[in-house]
């Protein structure tokens, strides 16, 4: 995340390379309930990202170990598939998998009423099929959308979010080029309706004035996003009146 | 599910969307209060009916409730009990005492197998969703013959309509019996045909079932239906 100084990100006209505005998202689609089997489901794609999410739940917590007498506990697999990237990636578990579960687990309880369920277990398993950068932010908005698709009452939706830092310059949702060569990244997951952040990572160094405008993007992006996923929720369903 | 609406606010809402002011009114099931506002917990329908607010859910688990005529099948069976999968979080346990027949110490298997479906009633649920159920009771017994289909719980009551004149109906047109467990599950049994008449027609209610034209879909497939030899 140092930045490699020679490779040229932004265009001389202050568009990035694929002409997008500094504060300028990818193109973001969004559709639930797509997996039969599954309780709930979603599907995000993001620029080249393809993030497909299944909730199953919720279900007596096994192992017992894992139980907690007053509440459910969020199990997320976080997996990006062999044929998603360039390279293939070796199938299974790994450190990065398991940190994303991790983080994305962690988020996603603040926000489901995990109280209402004691001893259950509500399993979220995200699977990458393409990835471009901003995987895990695909991922929490697929999960999420999942999640209310599943009927899993929540306080608010999470959108993952994120900004960085390419050229000294502060933008909006990173691609791959941006990812790899950039200064910085600085992923969120955002409450739309209050405002709140479930979780924020950052990699590379920003200024607290990049911070406070990378956070500024996000929420605006947060909120665009938010749109689309309250529309596919509403698409799933449409017709309906009761 | 459209009795007692008020017809005044019918909008779908997602969770964390804010449906109004808390000011006078109640937080009924699927919402909560937040800062003075009531917030959607859940996908689905705003109902406000007697000053109380609450989100009818699209989509939703079953949460077993004491009383609840449920379908399940037997899962796992010990000594002196059955759990039975009730398409709930948690099994049932169905006690050899609360069994509608005589069952000696170790020959539970005898009269019910993992696999087999049968009729039964919620007993008891305690407050770490430990569900007891019971066969003693009216019409409660072991489902031999016939077929179980699952629906999601939120369209139950569309599928048996206002005084079960949907259900009715469908008994009418299939001729089969039809039970319908709160638990999302629906055991039919007649001849073929009105068995795969009636699968199709709940397989519309799970596409369609949450429609404001969910009844002129039913009435079109209730057309659709031929008797043996009708043809």
């Amino acid at each position: 995340m140092g930045g490699y100084g020679d490779i040229q990100l932004l265009r001389d006209d202050g568009l990035r390379l694929d002409g997008r505005k500094l504060d300028e998202s990818r193109p973001v689609t969004i559709q639930a309930g797509i997996l039969p089997a599954a309780d709930g489901s979603a599907m995000v794609t993001q620029g080249l990202n393809v993030a497909v999410a299944a909730v199953y739940g919720p279900m007596e917590a096994h192992p017992r170990k894992i139980q907690r007498q007053d509440r459910a506990v969020i199990d997320v697999r976080y997996n990006m598939a062999p044929f998603s990237t360039s390279d293939r990636i070796r199938p299974g578990f790994n450190r990065r998998s398991r940190e994303i579960s991790k983080v994305t687990a962690e988020a996603l309880e603040s926000v489901v009423l995990v109280e209402r369920f004691p001893r259950s277990k509500i399993r979220v398993e995200i699977e990458i099929l393409a990835a471009e950068a901003g995987t895990r932010c695909a991922g929490i908005t697929a999960a999420s959308v999942a999640l209310a698709d599943a009927g899993i009452p929540m306080r608010d939706m999470i959108v993952g979010v994120a900004s960085g830092k390419i050229e000294d310059t502060v933008v909006l949702d990173l691609d791959k080029a941006e990812d790899n060569y950039g200064q910085a990244d600085l992923p969120a997951g955002i409450l739309p309706n209050t405002g709140e952040i479930a979780f924020l990572q950052m990699d590379g160094d920003l200024s607290p004035e990049e911070f406070d405008l990378a956070m500024e993007y996000n929420f605006k992006a947060a909120r665009e996003i938010h749109e689309i996923m309250v529309e596919a929720l509403k698409a799933r369903y449409d017709g309906g009146d009761n | 599910m459209s009795q007692g609406r008020s017809g005044a606010e019918q909008r779908l809402v997602t969770p964390g969307m804010a449906i109004g002011p808390l000011t006078g009114m109640r937080v009924g099931s699927g919402a909560i209060s937040h800062n003075n506002e009531i917030i959607a917990t859940k996908l689905g329908w705003v109902r406000e009916f007697n000053g109380t607010i609450s989100v009818d859910p699209i989509t939703s688990p079953y949460l077993p409730r004491s009383g609840d005529l449920i379908i399940g099948t037997v899962a796992e069976v010990r000594n002196n009990l059955w759990f039975m999968n009730i398409n709930g979080s948690f099994q049932g346990l169905l006690p050899m005492s609360l069994a509608p027949w005589k069952v000696e110490f170790g020959h539970a298997r005898q009269h019910m197998d993992i696999g087999d479906s049968a009729l039964a009633r919620v007993q008891e649920v305690d407050e770490c969703h430990n569900v007891v159920l019971t066969m003693k009771g009216v019409g409660l017994r072991r489902l031999s013959q016939g077929a179980v289909v699952e629906v999601p719980i939120n369209h139950l009551d569309r599928i048996r309509g206002e005084n079960n004149t949907n259900l009715d109906r469908l008994k009418d047109v299939s001729d089969c019996r039809i039970i319908v467990g709160e638990n999302g599950r629906v055991w039919i049994d007649g001849d073929d045909d009105g068995i795969s008449w009636t699968r199709q027609a709940l397989e519309i209610a799970k596409q369609h079932g949450h429609k404001a034209d969910f009844a002129s879909i039913l009435n079109k497939h209730e057309k659709t239906f031929t008797k043996k030899g009708d043809a």
